[in-house]
């Protein structure tokens, strides 16, 4: 004797009870005859036969399938409007072996979230797009979508959609399937029982992609909405059939996997990747270290190229490495674009306040716009070190000394305009007696590891100071204790 | 002994009549009468079933419709098949 | 052993050894190195960079991320914070952990790249929609961009809650000694993430209650969790204000320019101090208030036009009068300007 075995039931993959939702708890919130239930149905069953269940993530969109998550007994996220392909690229690259689906209808995925589909989609994110493309805004009660077709009434669109006005129903599928990295994208219809069938391969399809790792995939589902449209079920799903169709055609826009070959990222541990060395020094090995030095505040400005934040910063490594308290500022602002550039820099024994210096000890100009805005900025006792032969005859200042020197023709005579800078550095170390020589001699070959230019630096930091050695500065005397104290 | 037979939730129905329309027998119809939610709840009506599962597919609801069959279960992708031709 | 450090570069860091290993964001200046220094260093400890297409989509990067339970963060400036106030709203309803770095510039609209503190607003009340708060706290050094930046993981997770890093373009582009040591950090468990696994599959990240009652029994419970953070997080720093009749208020960047005010008021006669909220939201009113107990006088210095200053006045509750002063548009005041400042406002003091 024969017996009835079930062979078509609620998929496992469901809930048994919708107890996330209010009421009725044993039906979906969607109206009779949705699209919805039944992509919802096709996913569900999906799932289940590829044995990835307790795998899956559903991201909910916003619109009338905001709650899936009241269905699918599945790890669940709900997303901001459009935003689903930008959480769903985050949760995949988290849990590479989870399946991710992002759930989507047509405001969301080609209104407010275009550029999330399209990046998600153009990066090839591992992650399976479902779609549900109904021509209309369904939830917030029947507005126009990018779908809507030219002619189409919608509450936002009372004369029909006018190209003149709203342009064209927007194809995402072909647009999508222009892109490099999309594995699978396809269009079906949930039309008639045989279109709805092959609905149901292509959703399989696609989630079976993702579980080999093949990309990005989407299927695009046309879906009646019966309430908005105002039509009874069986005639919105025959306008699907017969109107958005035509329309929107189905079939396969992309169907394979794109072909590049991966760059691997060296792996480093993480102390060697932080740059963590050594111990620290106890405060008396610091104090030691810093009677060596002396406490200035110094502004570099020039021309961007003349390495005038480097040799900032090569101070400031400087100051660090004899155990100073140091800062180092640029100007970032808008002179970082127009060819000019600044920086201040504060050698201290002590915890330093404001990092912006308005009136410095010390200016290294490398040129002489820079020399005219900052040289009446520095202090009574300070220092000017310039970048040329003299002072422009119209220049003096009162109770500063100046040095002039001519880095870049010094610099070309070494070999390379570069070392400009160097130079100064080598100037102000002698000027200024503030930090030892062989540390510069340190720094600098740390910072530079082309061997040529290291041997140019070393030379370039010896001209400076001998330049400087021969060279009285105008208006104080040089030495150890010459000025800016 | 009709192949097939098909239970629908009476409660969980909202009388779309997807099912009634896709049914290649002809073998659903609405009832006459309102559920507890007022709609019109469909049913099967003729001893016609051949247990293709056509109606579990349109039908948007998850778990209205649940489809039985006499025949030893086969791959539920053959049945599809043979029934969609 | 001290590593000269751009103060953006220092959150990276930090980030990193705060066992942050994903990091989504979009580049702007002046918050582009955190972005530069996450593609570069985070992937060679394992993790994730994404430069994403926008802030909108970054932020939604970082809800993704945070669903999963991971330590996430991002990173942007003005122009690109206001873009991420929607994700926010939402991590902060959905009660996710991570952590937003604003490196603070001019603005509004496209304003200038030079730094402002002109997003006090927006981060600690609540930019985006809705009734939430996002902890904030306010760096004025590289060392403290780092060390703020791990306490700023460590609340987040602690509260399930954003937290912002909000600093100055000065603090981001500065560079300054930092000194990192080895530590492991303490990831608390996640039972509640999204991990695609059968323990968590039953579990739900969202912000959508849909009835009344369900909506506000959430906010209540929200607005719990933020008054607990305002009894156990506020955090602040004083120097020479025991004995003040003048209290000077700044926090970042600021904060350092009125520390050297303080002493040259001082070395003029005028017994001035300072207090520098370290944590923005919860802002620490009470510390303050009792701070402010025996001055005759406060004054806040801020880049912009004054908005702390409504949470000072708050905190004295019109008790003491509470001056100000503000430079726009990238001009930061320097130590004697915010002295002269000072004594034009309390000349009956001096």
């Amino acid at each position: 004797m024969s017996e009835y075995k079930v062979t078509q039931s609620k998929a496992p993959v469901f809930f048994e009870y919708f107890d996330r939702k209010d009421e009725n708890r044993h039906q979906t919130h969607y109206c009779p005859g949705c699209g919805h239930g039944v992509a919802h149905k096709l996913i569900a069953e999906a799932l289940g036969d590829l044995g990835v269940q307790e795998d899956t993530i559903v991201v909910s969109p916003v619109g009338c399938s905001v709650f899936a998550y009241y269905y699918f007994n599945t790890g669940n996220v709900q997303a901001a409007h459009g935003r689903a392909p930008a959480v769903a690229t985050a949760l995949k690259r988290s849990n590479p072996k989870a399946t991710v689906i992002s759930y989507q209808g047509d405001g969301d995925l080609a209104a407010i979230g275009t550029a999330e589909i399209v990046h998600a989609a153009n990066r090839g994110e591992n992650i399976t797009v479902f779609f549900v493309n109904n021509s209309i805004y369904g939830m917030t009660g029947g507005q126009m979508a990018p779908t809507t077709l030219v002619g189409q009434e919608s509450t936002t669109s009372p004369w029909g959609r006018r190209p003149n006005n709203e342009g064209f129903p927007i194809k995402m599928s072909e647009m999508l399937a222009t892109l490099e990295a999309p594995a699978y994208i396809e269009r079906v219809a949930l039309s008639d029982a045989k279109h709805i069938l092959q609905a149901r391969k292509a959703v399989h399809k696609a989630l079976e992609l993702q579980k080999q790792g093949a990309g990005f995939t989407m299927v695009e589902i046309l879906s009646p909405c019966p309430t908005i449209l105002k039509m009874e079920p069986v005639v919105a799903r025959q306008w699907v059939h017969d109107v958005l169709t035509k329309h929107f055609p189905l079939g396969v826009f992309r169907d394979h996997k794109p072909e590049f070959t991966p760059v691997d990222v060296p792996q480093k541990p993480i102390a060697e990747l932080l740059g963590i060395t050594g111990s620290k020094l106890t405060e008396e090995e610091k104090h030691s270290r810093r009677q060596h030095t002396r406490a200035k505040t110094i502004k570099v400005a020039g021309f961007g190229g003349q390495g005038v934040l480097l040799l900032g910063q090569l101070i400031a490594e400087m100051g660090m490495r004899e155990h100073m308290e140091v800062s180092w500022l640029p100007s970032y602002g808008p002179e970082m674009r127009s060819g000019s550039a600044n920086c201040s820099v504060t050698l201290s024994h002590e915890r330093i306040g404001a990092p912006v210096i308005t009136r410095p000890e010390v200016l290294v100009a490398m040129n002489e716009p820079s020399l005219r805005k900052f040289g009446a900025t520095v202090k009574t006792g300070g220092v000017i070190l310039y970048n040329g032969r003299a002072l422009p005859e119209d220049l003096h200042y009162e109770g500063v000394s100046v040095a002039c020197i001519p880095a870049s023709e010094i610099a070309d005579q070494i070999g390379s305009a570069r070392v400009a800078n160097v130079i100064m550095l080598g100037a102000l170390l002698e000027a200024t007696d503030c930090l030892p020589f062989t540390t510069a001699s340190h720094v600098l070959a740390n910072f530079v590891k082309n061997q040529k230019l290291a041997e140019m630096n070393e030379k370039a930091l010896a001209a400076g100071r001998d330049f400087l050695d021969k060279e009285i500065l105008v208006g104080a005397v040089a030495g150890p204790d010459g000025c800016g104290e | 002994m009709a192949k097939g037979k098909v239970v629908v939730n009476q409660d969980e129905c909202k009388g779309c009549g997807l099912c009634v329309e896709s049914c290649p027998q002809k073998g659903m119809a609405l009832r006459e009468e309102l559920n507890h939610y007022g709609v019109h709840p469909a049913q099967q009506v003729e001893d016609v079933c051949t247990g293709c599962g056509i109606c579990y597919y349109v039908c948007p609801e998850p778990g209205a419709i649940v489809v039985y069959k006499v025949v030893a279960e086969a791959p539920r992708s053959e049945v599809l098949n043979a029934a969609t031709v | 052993m001290r590593q000269l450090c751009k103060g953006n570069v220092a959150i990276v860091k930090a980030a990193i050894m705060a066992g942050c290993r994903t990091y989504y964001g979009y580049p702007i200046t002046p918050a582009s190195e955190i972005a530069e220094y996450a593609a570069l260093l985070i992937p060679q400890a394992g993790g994730t960079f994404v430069q994403a297409e926008s802030e909108v989509s970054a932020i939604n990067m970082v809800y993704g991320a945070a669903s999963a339970g991971e330590r996430v963060m991002t990173g942007s400036s003005g122009p690109g914070i206001s873009l991420m106030q929607e994700g926010i709203s939402y991590l902060a309803s959905a009660e996710l952990p991570c952590v937003i770095a604003d490196i603070m510039r001019s603005g509004p609209g496209l304003g200038n790249i030079s730094p402002e503190q002109s997003d006090y607003f927006a981060m600690t009340k609540g930019g985006g929609h809705g009734c939430y708060r996002n902890i904030v706290l306010a760096p004025s050094s590289v060392q403290e961009m780092a060390s703020l930046t791990m306490l700023a993981f460590e609340l987040a997770d602690k509260y399930r809650n954003p937290a912002v890093l909000l600093a100055d373009g000065f603090v981001g582009q500065m560079m300054e000694p930092l000194e990192l040591e080895m530590i492991e950090p303490v990831i608390p468990e996640k039972p509640w993430a999204v991990k695609g696994t059968k323990e968590t599959r039953q579990n739900l990240i969202s912000s959508i209650h849909l009835t009344n009652d369900m909506m506000e029994e959430h906010i209540r419970k929200l607005e719990k969790k933020y008054i607990a953070i305002e009894a156990a997080e506020c955090r602040w720093e004083t120097y020479r204000a025991e004995d003040a009749e003048v209290l000077l208020v700044g926090y970042g960047i600021i904060s350092r320019v009125l520390r050297s005010t303080v002493d040259l008021a001082r070395q003029h006669g005028v017994k001035a101090g300072l207090f520098r909220p370290i944590s923005l939201w919860p802002f620490p009113s009470k510390a303050l208030a009792a701070a402010a107990k025996n001055v005759q006088k406060l004054m806040v210095v801020e880049l912009s036009t004054g908005q702390m200053v409504e949470d000072v006045r708050l905190a004295v509750n019109g008790q003491k009068p509470v001056e100000f002063y503000g430079r726009m548009g990238g001009n930061v005041p320097s130590a004697e300007e915010c002295q002269a400042e000072l004594f034009a406002r309390m000349e009956v003091l001096v």
